[in-house]
């Protein structure tokens, strides 16, 4: 075998990298641009059409539009509009129709047989008011808008449309120092940051897939939908006249989520500029044909795979914590419950934040499950307030019958347009999960990366909860 | 099936394998008992595994990549008085190494220098399909084309010129339906025939957009030519070296790309008897 001199390879690499800095730094794209464009000229010879000119082609129609520059994003904003004014104009009424049935017939009647059997009330108290109805409280608000959500979901995701959001979303990632395949697993977390955060699996360098991890956190969660949705259409819809409202919170949900978006992007830019600098890898994206979507098999599955399941982790997160709920009101020491002293103890650095004790207590019994953020909240507040005619008590998880009485409780526990945005955006912002914690522990195998991915999030909430409420109180003063 | 013949190395015997032994044997390939390694390389959904069992039957056996968690198949055929080692790369989209897949890919034809490298393709969605034969072709002039998924072509009233193609592409064509069994006997003979060095490919090369592009690209390869006169791919190594690919630079500087020199004589006869031996 010949060999060679050894001064020969670095004279190559050095010329090769001077040649480098001549070329530019887009020879990668123009490399990629050259073999595509080489590769169709070829194709295009090679391939006849029976009929002369070039075919109708559906799916090439449909890729420029919800590809294109200008209609991309204008587009795949209103299909999530539609997504979410559908999910939030049709839950209402099954949502009413459940709480009718489990809050007010069912539970009533439980009471009534734990009476006749003489049961003491400790116990009936501990397991219909606190443990019956918290489940029950977590089906009724949550089963209806999942119901319908998932399926209009996997529904898109089935006829191809998460590819395209993907392949939209590719160069903005890449922009920030990161994968363009983080466009997928941040489309995951839109359902579960867990599942999310196993799905950066798809992306090999380890720098873009911590990037990728520790962001997902950004992504709208389900556990998170019902709260924002809940919020959103109490408050925000309420400032408008009533049949503009369902379109009004639609777009304030949507405008969360594209925060989050937003969010993602800003901290996975700050993350590749400063701890996890590197090189961007590039990637090929299949865009796969669109399919008619097979409608009932889709909406079957969405409702066994997705709904079911997550409504199951919802209720069995919901049935301990409404037994401690139940018994942190009901415990008294020194006067107070004990529910009752953590949130005086809260309050005030809640209040700092445009927000308050309650919120902040719920959160802390929610970091299992961020689906039982808005019971909770709703508990506490009627033990703060006291209010009467409401509910059942101190303790009690309850449903109140219509939008309008929720939101005269709220106000009554001193709520404003101020909270309930700052609510929605700690809701968006704050810790991962428990699960989410627990899988990015897994995946990372670090403690170090593993704290920074739990506590960041919290600080960045406080911080950014802390200046709305600073400037949205001093525009207030000088009105 | 249309083919330019052209002698492209000083090859001392034309019909002997080119494949690089000791390196394969590191991929995990042992070649003893074969003559020629045959590698598999193609698009997800091209019908790939269906070609990889038509061709291989039940002689197959699957385990995963020395230190990757990527699975391989390999299974072996015969034809003629020769048998083919056959080895099922990843599916991918191309060969520019940014992911695992793509980098098992194309270490594999770039070290293992197999014997032949069939590249299947879906003869319905030809022209993404072809961006990875043109990058392999920049590596090997020892491919076939396995132009599949012709009963889909044509059930959506596609013709596909293949003698055209295989005139554009420089390389053989074969249009064939694996899933038929349509077109494996042609197959067969198209890499028993590049195999022996009967048929020797000349390869399309990309053309690159800006002048400036081209000057770089031809100086820095006539400088790696006059470096290793018998690398068979020094173009493709110097665009490597101009998209800044850390391993094809560790490659060079490891002398790693001066075996693949073999088509000198020393190192022909250097394999030969090693096969001897076995």
């Amino acid at each position: 075998m010949t060999t060679y001199p050894l001064n020969n390879h670095e004279d190559i690499l050095n010329n090769a990298q001077s040649l480098r800095w001549e070329i530019g730094a887009d020879f990668h794209e123009k490399l990629m641009e050259s073999i595509y464009t080489d590769a169709s000229q070829i194709a295009d010879r090679a391939v006849i059409r029976p009929d002369k000119k070039p075919r109708f082609d559906l799916d090439r129609t449909i890729d420029r539009l919800v590809t294109s520059r200008v209609w991309g994003f204008p587009l795949m904003i209103l299909l999530l509009t539609i997504v979410f004014w559908l999910t939030i104009a049709g839950a209402n009424v099954p949502s009413g129709m459940l709480a009718t049935l489990l809050l007010d017939t069912v539970h009533p009647f439980l009471k009534g047989v734990f009476a006749d059997l003489g049961i003491p009330w400790w116990i009936d108290g501990f397991l219909l008011d606190g443990v019956y109805l918290a489940t029950a409280w977590v089906i009724s608000v949550m089963l209806p808008p999942m119901a319908i959500f998932f399926p209009l979901f996997t529904l898109l995701e089935d006829f191809g449309y998460l590819p395209r959001v993907a392949f939209n979303l590719d160069n903005m990632f890449r922009k920030a120092g990161a994968h363009g395949k983080q466009s997928l697993s941040m489309t995951m977390g839109f359902g579960c940051n867990a599942a999310g955060v196993v799905a950066t699996r798809i992306i090999d360098s380890p720098r873009e897939r911590l990037i990728a991890i520790l962001t997902n956190n950004f992504a709208l969660c389900n556990g998170r939908w019902p709260t924002q949705i809940l919020i959103a259409s109490l408050f925000v819809g309420g400032l408008v006249p009533a049949h503009l409202g369902g379109l009004v919170s639609a777009l304030a949900v949507v405008g969360v989520a594209v925060l989050g978006v937003m969010l993602t992007f800003a901290s996975s830019w700050a993350l590749s500029r400063t701890v996890l600098k590197g090189e961007v890898s590039t990637f090929s994206l299949e865009l796969p044909p669109y399919r008619p979507p097979r409608i009932w098999q889709t909406v079957y599955t969405s409702v066994i795979d997705r709904t079911l399941i997550v409504l199951w982790r919802a209720v069995t997160f919901a049935l301990p914590a409404g037994a401690a709920i139940w018994l942190a009101s009901n415990i008294v020491i020194g006067g107070d419950s004990i529910a009752g002293h953590l949130i005086n103890f809260m309050n005030p650095f809640g209040l700092i934040l445009g927000l308050n004790g309650v919120i902040l207590l719920a959160y802390v019994v929610a970091i299992p499950a961020n689906e039982i953020v808005i019971p909770t909240i709703l508990m506490l507040t009627v033990l703060v307030t006291g209010t009467a005619g409401v509910g059942s008590g101190a303790g009690v998880m309850f449903e109140l019958d219509s939008d309008a009485q929720t939101l005269s409780l709220l106000q009554t526990g001193g709520w404003t347009l101020l909270t309930a945005v700052n609510l929605m955006l700690f809701s968006l912002i704050h810790n991962p999960c428990s699960t989410t914690i627990y899988t990015i522990y897994k995946e990372t195998g670090s403690k170090k990366w593993t704290w920074i991915a739990a506590v960041t999030p919290v600080l960045m909430g406080f911080a950014v909860t802390f200046v709305v409420a600073q400037v949205w109180r001093f525009v207030e003063s000088l009105l | 099936m249309t083919t330019e013949t052209q002698q492209t190395t000083s090859a001392a015997c034309e019909t002997c394998p080119v494949h690089n032994a000791a390196a394969l044997k590191k991929l995990g390939v042992d070649m003893t008992d074969f003559d020629f390694v045959v590698a598999l390389a193609g698009n997800p959904n091209t019908g790939k595994s269906t070609v990889f069992n038509a061709l291989t039957g039940l002689r197959q056996h699957v385990g995963n990549w020395p230190g990757k968690t990527v699975s391989r198949a390999e299974g072996g055929f015969s034809y003629g008085d020769q048998k083919y080692k056959l080895v099922d790369l990843p599916g991918t989209y191309s060969l520019l190494a940014t992911s695992l897949d793509e980098e098992v890919a194309r270490d594999f034809i770039l070290f293992g220098q197999p014997d032949v490298t069939i590249v299947v393709v879906d003869a319905t969605r030809l022209e993404r399909n072809l961006n990875l034969v043109l990058q392999v072709s920049e590596i090997t002039n020892r491919v076939v084309v396995a132009l599949n998924l012709m009963d889909e072509a044509r059930r959506h009233k596609l013709q596909v010129d293949e003698r055209r193609l295989a005139r554009d592409l420089g390389i053989p064509v074969v249009p064939m339906s694996a899933r038929q069994g349509e077109g494996i006997p042609e197959l067969l003979q198209a890499v028993s025939e590049v195999a022996k060095g009967e048929v020797v490919g000349k390869p399309y090369r990309v053309k690159y957009v800006s002048p400036e592009l081209k000057r770089a690209v031809e100086q820095l390869t006539s400088q790696i030519e006059s470096a290793f006169p018998d690398l068979p791919n020094a173009r493709w190594v110097a665009l490597r070296l101009l998209d800044g690919d850390e391993r094809i630079a560790e490659a060079l500087r490891k002398g790693e790309l001066g075996d693949l020199t073999h088509g000198s004589i020393e190192a022909r006869s250097a394999q030969l008897q090693v096969i001897g031996n076995q």
